[in-house]
């Protein structure tokens, strides 16, 4: 079987980005990877792993001062100038397709998509304006668009997201390459977008006998269609092999952790297994957290919160758009209430209602029976969001931001005392009481998570919501944030509406879930009874879209 | 539109005192109040506005009460003077800024695009009248090769008179629409570097690199187009602001333009002048903003589409 | 990120400027904004390395015997005043509107924006001498001389402040969709707050790039506007005042009167440009990191 040569090879590449001081950062270090034809091979890493320069270095698309400073590489047999980054005879776009991870942004809006296709066409295999047209036609027809004749002469914005991601793919295999790589291609897509397009990815492979180097963050996109994987940390492919090897029986240290702080769809794990170092003053600054919401509210006991026949209507420029249709639900006291589903079917608008930050056009909102309407009553709904990077205000000191809150409702008696809640709050959240001194610029995405958390606190509330906590954040952080949270549920008794539209989380995290579809709840349940007997078809669906973490049908 | 034309009113109203200024300097209580009744100004000020909206809109502008003849005729013959210099010196703005953008975006380090990007700076911190007296010092008073006032002779076609059809018509042109045209140029170059810098680092150029399109097919075939579409606006509207800054050139240069009529017309205090020259430039703000529109539509699918 | 030094020479040469221009009246050989100062019979001497200029008047003297230096170090010090003046009348107006627009949105948004539209339809240049012109016409007797620096503040200030208005609602509307200004209100504090203790300061780097931008702007148009004969009057000139006066003497070959002030400005400006365009890349994210 060594009449086909593999479709990629790469043997201890190092690749290099020379910094101002003289010294280089080692982007990539001693990496191997082989892919044979009709095979899918999966680099997966957290942000800053160095998969992605891989996937440039294959394309020749290094960013300008990075280089290849070692290893070799071959594209279809071909060996690539290490100087040149080029292998002779082998021409990107021809012989190597690329697809990136933003479909609304991979194409130029003002060029048709047949004129994107062909020019490709045109360019590397010299055809004639009818030639590449009909092949851009069938090229369409191979993606799966529905009627390809129309969208021949559609414009990229006249497309959608799963759609547009189709005609990059058609472009990226307009001339037949050998080998494709894909980085992310469905990061940006809902999951049932995403499962067409891995469909699609490895139907491709299987069919055309296509070599796909697949960059990804995502364990369940790997478990699902990658024959082999690569995980990679800092630069260095810590473990490399079949699929079903690597994720059920991960041997280094490293992707044994990265694939323990994975949330499991299939079963519920009580903790995350990530090596978390919890300082030990982070408990006592907890039970004192305790002590206090013990003193304010009494036993919290009952229902807290409850949200009756809320609608939500946002006005546009086209008239209004109903986001939230009727939606009723009730959180009890202490528990971790999860809403899920798909972007744009109306759960960050209900957070948004609750919290105050959006006005409902109808229903009501209460808090242990009373409705929540004038400044004031709001202290005890507090929230934190997905993007830790713009939750903090970067000209304010992590002290100055928790201390507002707490002297802006006088929960402390002097500025003194304001400081060394803040700073017990910060011991609760896992950080050094000297964060108070310090910008957020200094911390990373999971320590500004830590401290919007702390400021969340801050107020005494009784009720967190959480939309999308961790959805910015990489997987083993996210596991760390989860536990904290449950953490701080159980140290404190407070209650969690967590909003995502990660099942995997929902399922880790919650004990009873609310799933969401087009503005309206389609199913409330258990958590164990959701995911063990889902009962409406919709809440079936999505959960067999989700790709899982285990390998399933794969043996390579 | 309506604001400009309620804005030009209270100018035309208020502003000065039309009794006194074309009144004669020893007629009588009586002789002033005729006048008043002959201008419509003891009439309520809803139904004055109307009248001269209405007037406006039939062109006119009322007389000037400098040297007694009607706006609209004034502002005619000055017309086509400005409007040959303004359209010269668009001409030459973007003949030379969209190049010149151009190549400082491709090699930002090269030593072409840091004279350039140097040389850009300097023109916009010159204001236009010192590019003027420098010109004239160098072309006028020392070379003696151009002349540095007026139109030269110029051919009357209708009621527009050209320049462009005589040679002394033509070299009097030079030397006023280089230097109208030098600020806009500096425009258009920084605009047309910022746009293509933006549109290169884009994934969809990356994508075009990535299926191995030759590089020129992607500069100039596809991101130069991405790059000009905010380049449109600017150059459209800047019409209307180099409309304005020929008042500073037709200064210098001694053009017989609109600008020396306004500028006139302010030593003066002659209200209806400056009145339809405020009416002229936000006629022709609202009419470039529509060409800009409809060209925009014309060229971005993303408009065409919605409209 | 490293400053260039052509930047740094620049906002040496930019201070230097500021700085003698305020202490004018200690440096300056001559006042010359004193008619008891100047002597017809030195009128019109060419700069002294020509040979045969004056020593008292190292740059050469105007029509009416005035010494050139005296005159460029105050016309300096009139140009900056009042373009100085004039950027900061523009920034506090546009500032405060456009956090008000940005933050609150709705009916004062409209209005704002609005007018801002209808003035920046209007060219700076064509608006300062509309509202010159129009200051001049309602004033009896056109004006007195004392009000003419704030006329041409205002002039030029009501063009300019939409610049800011629009940058600080653009920026606050972006800072006011942001987690933390969300957090804010969750917390419940008031809007008075969050907008000038969160928003505010968040905003407040385009501010700055703009208005040192518009340093130079306002110092151009009020050089202009001086040229053009409604700005600032013969006796009490700024650096475009001078250039005025010299503009008429071009043809005689007398040059200097005119060509010192340009050069003056024309540094002066650029100066003041660089800094701004350094700023400007700066505080661009999307340029940052590249040259």
């Amino acid at each position: 079987m060594s009449a086909t040569p593999l479709a990629l090879e790469i043997v201890d590449l190092r690749v290099e980005y020379p910094m101002a001081d003289g010294t280089a950062f080692v982007a990539v270090d001693g990496v191997s990877v082989s892919i044979a034809p009709g095979e899918i091979h999966a680099l997966v890493g957290e942000s800053g792993a160095g998969k992605t320069t891989v996937g440039n270095a294959v394309m020749g698309l290094l960013e300008a001062p990075g280089r290849v400073t070692g290893g070799a590489m071959r594209i279809a047999g071909v060996v690539v100038d290490p100087a040149t980054g080029r292998a002779p005879g082998i021409e990107p776009g021809r012989d190597i397709g690329a697809i990136f991870q933003d479909p609304m942004t991979s194409l130029n809006p003002l060029f048709t998509v047949e004129s994107q296709i062909t020019e490709t066409l045109r360019h590397h295999l010299g055809m004639d304006r009818r030639q590449s047209s009909a092949k851009a036609l069938d090229l369409l027809r191979a993606v799966g668009i529905p009627e390809p004749e129309r969208r021949l002469r559609a414009y990229p914005h006249q497309l959608s997201g799963g759609q547009r991601q189709r005609v990059v793919i058609a472009a990226a295999l307009s001339c037949n390459p050998r080998l494709l790589v894909a980085d992310e291609p469905t990061t940006a897509l809902d999951v049932s977008i995403q499962s067409q397009i891995l469909k699609l990815l490895r139907g491709l492979a299987d069919d055309r006998g296509l070599g796909i180097l697949l960059v990804t963050h995502n364990m369940g996109v790997v478990a699902e269609i990658a024959d082999r994987v690569t995980i990679m940390h800092r630069g260095v492919a810590v473990e490399s092999g079949p699929v079903v090897e690597v994720l059920d029986a991960p041997r280094h240290d490293y992707a044994r952790s990265l694939i323990g702080a994975v949330p499991r769809i299939d079963v519920t794990l009580p903790r995350f297994a990530v090596p978390g170092e919890e300082a030990e003053a982070a408990e006592g600054a907890r039970a004192e957290l305790r002590r206090r919401a013990g003193e304010q509210t009494g036993a919290a006991e009952g229902e807290l919160l409850r949200v009756e026949d809320l609608v939500v209507d946002y006005r546009g420029r086209g008239g209004s758009f109903r986001a939230v249709d009727g939606v009723g639900f009730s959180v009890r006291a202490g528990e971790v209430f999860g809403l899920v589903g798909e972007s744009g079917c109306g759960k960050t608008t209900i957070a948004n209602a609750i919290a105050g930050l959006v006005k409902p056009t109808a229903g009501r909102v209460l808090h242990r029976g009373r409705p929540i309407a004038a400044a004031g009553t709001r202290r005890p709904l507090q929230m934190i969001f997905q993007d830790p990077y713009s939750s903090l205000n970067a000209r304010m000191r992590v002290g100055a931001t928790l201390v507002e809150p707490i002297l802006f409702y006088r929960l402390a008696a002097s500025a003194r005392e304001a400081a060394e809640d803040a700073a017990l709050l910060l011991e609760a959240v896992g950080l050094e009481r000297t964060a108070v001194e310090r910008y957020p610029h200094a911390f990373s995405g999971g320590q500004r998570q830590r401290i919007s958390i702390a400021r969340a606190l801050s107020a005494r509330p009784s009720l967190l919501i959480c939309d999308e906590p961790t959805s910015s954040l990489d997987v083993s952080i996210q596991a760390q944030i989860l536990n904290l949270l449950k953490d701080l549920r159980d140290a404190t008794g407070l209650t969690l509406l967590l909003i995502s539209h990660d099942l995997a989380v929902i399922r880790q995290m919650c004990d009873r879930v609310a799933v969401m579809k087009a503005g309206r709840i389609v199913e409330e349940a258990p958590t164990e009874t959701l995911f063990g007997a889902p009962t409406h078809a919709y809440t079936r669906e999505l959960l067999s879209l989700v790709p899982s973490p285990r390998p399933k049908r794969r043996t390579a | 539109m309506l604001a400009v034309t309620a804005v030009a009113f209270l100018m035309f109203r208020y502003v000065g005192d039309p009794v006194r200024a074309m009144a004669r300097e020893d007629s009588s209580v009586e002789e002033r109040q005729e006048l008043a009744r002959a201008l419509g100004l003891d009439q309520p000020v809803a139904v004055q506005y109307g009248k001269f909206v209405a007037r406006v809109v039939a062109l006119d502008f009322g007389i000037s009460y400098r040297n007694h003849r009607p706006v609209a005729a004034l502002i005619g013959e000055r017309l086509p003077a400005t409007l040959e210099i303004v359209f010269v010196a668009t001409v030459l703005a973007l003949a030379f800024g969209v190049p010149l953008g151009v190549l400082c975006a491709l090699r930002p380090d090269g030593l072409a695009a840091r004279a350039v990007q140097a040389v850009s700076l300097i023109g916009i911190s010159t204001p236009t009248f010192v590019v003027g007296i420098a010109l004239i010092l160098v072309f006028a008073v020392t070379l003696k090769v151009l002349p540095s006032f007026g139109r030269g002779e110029v051919v009357t076609l209708g009621w527009w008179t050209t320049g462009f059809l005589t040679p002394s018509g033509i070299a009097s042109l030079v030397l006023p629409s280089v230097t109208l045209c030098l600020f806009q140029m500096t425009l258009i170059m920084r605009l047309v570097r910022s746009e293509m810098i933006d549109v290169l680092s884009t994934d969809y150029i990356r994508f075009a690199r990535a299926r191995g399109l030759p590089r020129r097919y992607i500069h100039f075939k596809l991101a130069l187009r991405n790059a000009l579409m905010p380049v449109i606006t600017v150059t459209g509207l800047q019409i209307g602001s180099l409309v304005a800054f020929a008042i500073v050139t037709e200064t210098v240069f001694q053009w017989p333009g609109m600008g020396l009529l306004f500028i006139q017309a302010i030593y003066f205090v002659d209200i209806p002048v400056m009145a339809a020259y405020l009416l002229f430039v936000g006629f022709l703000f609202v009419f470039l903003n529509t060409v800009v529109d409809v060209l925009y539509a014309l060229v971005d699918p993303r408009l065409r589409v919605r409209s | 990120m490293r400053v260039p030094g052509s930047v740094i020479v620049a906002g040496i040469v930019a201070t230097l400027m500021i700085l003698a221009a305020i202490v004018a009246p200690a440096i300056a050989p001559y006042d010359p904004t004193d008619m008891a100062t100047y002597n017809l019979i030195d009128s019109e001497l060419p700069p002294v390395w020509t040979g045969e200029g004056d020593a008292r008047f190292p740059l050469g003297t105007d029509n009416q015997g005035r010494d050139l230096l005296s005159a460029i170090i105050y016309g300096a010090r009139v140009s900056v005043g009042i373009g100085g003046a004039a950027v900061l009348l523009a920034a506090t107006i546009g500032v405060s509107l456009g956090l008000l627009a940005g933050y609150f949105g709705g009916w004062i948004d409209a209005v704002v924006m609005r007018a801002g539209d209808i003035i920046m339809s209007f060219p700076t240049i064509l608006l300062a001498l509309l509202v010159s012109g129009l200051a001049r016409a309602l004033m009896p007797d056109g004006g007195s001389v004392g009000w003419t620096p704030f006329i041409l503040i205002g002039a030029i200030a009501i063009h300019d402040w939409v610049q800011y208005a629009r940058t600080v609602r653009a920026a606050a509307m972006v800072e006011g969709a942001k987690d933390y200004v969300k957090a804010a209100r969750v917390i419940g504090l008031p809007g008075r707050r969050i907008m000038l203790h969160h928003i505010l300061p968040n905003v407040m780097s385009p501010v700055l790039v703009i208005a040192t931008i518009n340093l130079a702007g306002a110092v151009l148009t009020e050089a202009t506007l001086s040229f053009l004969g409604v700005g600032m009057p013969p006796n009490y000139p700024s650096l475009g005042t001078l250039i005025r006066i010299g503009n008429e003497f071009v043809f005689s070959g007398i040059w200097w009167i005119a060509l010192f002030p340009a050069i003056t400005l024309v540094i002066l400006v650029l100066a003041v440009n660089m800094v701004g365009d350094h700023l400007r890349d700066r505080f661009n994210p999307k340029l940052r990191g590249r040259s």
